[in-house]
């Protein structure tokens, strides 16, 4: 079947199957940045923004996407690249499979939130799981980023 | 994973509910979270997102849900922030994360009947009411007892009151589900104490609901019926704890729960 869906701000026409989801989809399209990885709905790795939204690409059929907006970390390459370098600088990334997902997550809290505690800054990234660093280089990253040391 | 043949849009109701009768492996979707974990087969897939059915709104002294809004949507919903204690918004607090509740859909979660479910066990402690399109509207309390039968919930009707409520969890980790979830609420005299994911479906402890609504409460009285309530409800054992432990917990937590309550403006 197909779907006209807004991939960052370019409307496209793909055919997908009917029980596809939409990291399937997003990744046969060449977009690498969304991970697969638990495919139980709980690591966070495969996150997009759906009209502007963070959800999890891998519980998304992709057929329910048909005429709304997707943005994966390819169509926000500036600020991705901002944060990427707190992230660098504060030590907060070893292997990096999880960036991408917690990078749009964050993107996403800074729009959302305005001046979020330390409380609110743990509470919203919650469902992004990262094996490596332990969190805290995480944590020291978003705020300096965020400006609420 | 499921596997699907065919996925449909329906622009109403009627539409909706006749595809759905049309086979037995006919299957409204909600979020799709939970239903991706399992290997069903389903024939026609519904989605129900062409149904405007995604809102909250208060009107004629009853809060309205959408059986497509998502659990998001009530964490963050100004005025059930405010209605309660912000009991809703609460128990659903901590379910994964943010991109997960903004997909799961309260429909779905309710409709599922699910055991480990935290917004079942906190709505049965409210006036809440479901709207079913075939069955209509009934007590959410008389449609988790009743068999299931092919039907789509439309929406939920909470009754706005001065109700006071607490809900109370204990989760191995933060965004794991609960070990068990209590919720307990108050209007007036009437005490309800509702417990959930023991890890069967919520249920009401009468009896101790009923203990608790004679009048001014002492602390031994308090206890009393927080034991009570871990006695006449059943526990089961999974991954998550043993029977046994839950009922302790239990009996702890609903303590905890009319305290909280007692102490609510």
């Amino acid at each position: 079947m197909q779907i006209n869906v807004t991939i960052n701000d370019k409307l496209v026409t793909w055919d997908v199957k009917k029980d596809e989801f939409l990291v399937d989809t997003l990744r046969s399209h060449g977009l690498l940045s969304v991970k697969k990885a638990c495919d139980t709905s709980c690591c966070g790795l495969c996150t997009v923004w759906l009209e502007d939204k963070p959800v999890l690409s891998c519980s998304i059929l992709s057929l329910r996407i048909h005429g709304k907006k997707i943005t994966t970390i390819e169509g926000v390459p500036k600020e991705a690249e901002e944060f990427a370098r707190v992230l660098t600088a504060e030590g907060a990334e070893q292997c990096g499979f999880c960036s991408p997902g917690f990078i749009m997550n964050v993107l996403a809290m800074k729009n959302e939130l305005l001046n979020p505690s330390e409380e609110e800054i743990i509470h919203y990234l919650t469902g992004n799981l990262c094996r490596c660093t332990g969190y805290m280089g995480q944590l020291r990253a978003v705020k300096t980023y965020l400006g609420v040391l | 994973m499921f596997t699907l043949l065919d996925l449909v849009q329906p622009d109403n109701l009627a539409e909706a509910y006749q595809i759905l009768s049309d086979k037995r492996n006919n299957t409204i979707l909600g979020g799709c979270t939970f239903l991706k974990m399992g290997s069903k087969r389903i024939g026609t897939a519904i989605d129900l997102s062409n149904l405007k059915l995604s809102y909250i709104k208060e009107q004629a002294g009853f809060i309205e849900i959408g059986a497509m809004t998502s659990l998001r949507e009530i964490e963050t919903h100004k005025r059930l922030m405010e209605c309660f204690n912000g009991v809703l918004p609460k128990s659903v607090h901590n379910i994964i994360g943010v991109q997960f509740r903004n997909s799961v859909t309260v429909g779905a979660s309710v409709y599922s009947k699910y055991g480990f479910s935290d917004l079942i066990t906190t709505m049965l402690a409210l006036n809440t009411e479901v709207e079913l399109y075939k069955s209509g509207r009934m007590p959410l309390i008389d449609f988790l007892n009743k068999p299931k039968e092919k039907d789509i919930l439309v929406r939920l009707w909470i009754k706005v009151d001065n109700r006071k409520a607490a809900y109370l969890n204990l989760r191995n980790s933060a965004s794991d589900f609960s070990v068990l979830n209590v919720a307990v609420s108050k209007l007036e005299d009437q005490w309800t104490v509702v417990v959930g994911a023991r890890p069967r479906r919520a249920a009401i402890a009468t009896s101790a609901s009923a203990a608790l609504s004679k009048g001014e409460l002492s602390i031994e009285e308090i206890e009393d019926a927080a034991k009570r309530a871990a006695e006449e409800l059943s526990f089961g054992t999974n991954m998550r704890g043993t029977a046994n432990y839950r009922r302790a917990l239990c009996q702890v937590l609903v303590k905890r729960g009319i305290m909280e309550v007692l102490q609510c403006k």
